[in-house]
């Protein structure tokens, strides 16, 4: 019997592109049951992704990125899915690589698999001056306190298996969560795997992370990623690392 | 001149403050949203505590001839009033959050009596 798998798709205010990401992951997947968890937008993405086939979970406030898609992996836990998707309600996650996610964990080599844009080297993706340190210091960070190289922490565009999914349903930081969810997985025993894949351009919307808040990203990243270091956690019940 | 007496409790007073924050978030028992205001007045504490040359040079600024030390006094009242004004808006948007879930709550326990009532296989309680 084939894995049910769930795509979980974390949106705020994307009605111009949340049905397209829809209408892709039908077409690249038929038997992908599709969650788009509405972070209590304030346009028609709810009744958008409905009307294209969804289901949709919405949020009664604005709860964070990371509460989003944490309701998204109760969701998979509470209805017994095997697998678990997340990517972005905007588009730039093509829906076409998700194979390439899913592949470690169809051949049971990895409980986390992280679609990154640096895992090769040959990306084409040059992100302006500043993201790139932030992106290479919290590479490099993890990955020593991991004890696993890491390419790409701050990606968005993760598949799980069920022990993944368990652990993020317990236990998953509410704002700017990837970074630290990443160290979080890996300090549990959790495989980890690496897939290149290529983001696009976001088709509408702006990126989150305006240059305001980026100090505090990066101050509150870091106090998660020294605070997860000092916790002891337990490894998980199914991980083989 | 600060006395070296006020320095070094100064420091050891910051230093615990540090460690009781990390400890706390550690413990998950601070979320480290609220954690970061914290760790600044703990670190601004620690810094004026032990640069005794820069408290000297602030309290010139302000005004202050007579005892230096007094600057770090102001300054912890000034951080108390900071988190303390933060954690009023905190509490406001919780009020919010609140009333919002229970608003969700009674709106749902009586769709959930309805379809009861409709369904038949369903008893009712």
């Amino acid at each position: 019997m084939s894995p049910r798998v769930v795509a979980v798709v974390p949106a705020w205010n994307e009605s111009e592109a949340i049905g397209a990401v829809v209408d892709e992951l039908a077409a690249c997947d038929p038997d992908v049951d599709v969650v788009v968890v509405d972070d209590a937008s304030t346009d028609e993405t709810a009744a958008v992704a409905r009307r294209h086939g969804a289901i949709v979970l919405r949020l009664p406030f604005n709860v964070g990125i990371g509460g989003a898609v944490q309701t998204g992996f109760k969701y998979a836990l509470a209805n017994g899915y095997d697998v678990a998707v997340r990517l972005d309600g905007d588009g730039q996650h093509d829906p076409r690589e998700l194979p390439k996610l899913l592949g470690p964990i169809d051949r049971g080599s990895a409980e986390l698999v992280i679609g990154s844009r640096f895992a090769d080297g040959n990306g084409t993706y040059r992100p302006p001056f500043a993201r790139r340190i932030g992106i290479r210091v919290f590479a490099r960070l993890v990955s020593i306190l991991g004890g696993q190289r890491v390419t790409d922490t701050t990606s968005g565009f993760i598949a799980l298996d069920r022990v993944g999914i368990e652990l993020f349903a317990e236990e998953y930081p509410h704002d700017y969560p990837e970074v630290e969810a990443t160290l979080v997985a890996l300090r549990s025993g959790l495989r980890l795997e690496q897939v290149q894949v290529t983001m696009r351009e976001r088709e509408t919307g702006t990126s989150s992370i305006t240059f305001v808040r980026s100090l505090y990203y990066m101050v509150k990243v870091m106090l998660a990623l020294l605070v997860v270091s000092l916790r002891r956690y337990p490894r998980l019940e199914g991980a083989r690392r | 001149m600060t006395p070296v007496r006020v320095s070094v409790a100064g420091v050891i007073a910051s230093v615990l403050l540090i460690l009781v924050i990390l400890e706390l978030v550690r413990g998950r028992r601070l979320k480290e949203r609220y954690a970061l205001l914290w760790l600044a007045t703990g670190a601004v504490l620690l810094v004026l505590s032990a640069w005794r040359d820069g408290l000297n040079t602030i309290a010139g600024w302000v005004g202050v001839t007579s005892y230096p030390p007094a600057v770090l006094f102001a300054v912890a009242t000034l951080f108390i009033l900071l988190v303390l004004l933060h954690y009023s808006t905190v509490l406001s948007k919780l009020t919010d959050e609140n009333v919002e879930l229970a608003q969700r709550i009674a709106l749902l326990e009586e769709r959930v009596r309805e379809d009861r009532s409709i369904s038949p296989r369903v008893p009712t309680d």
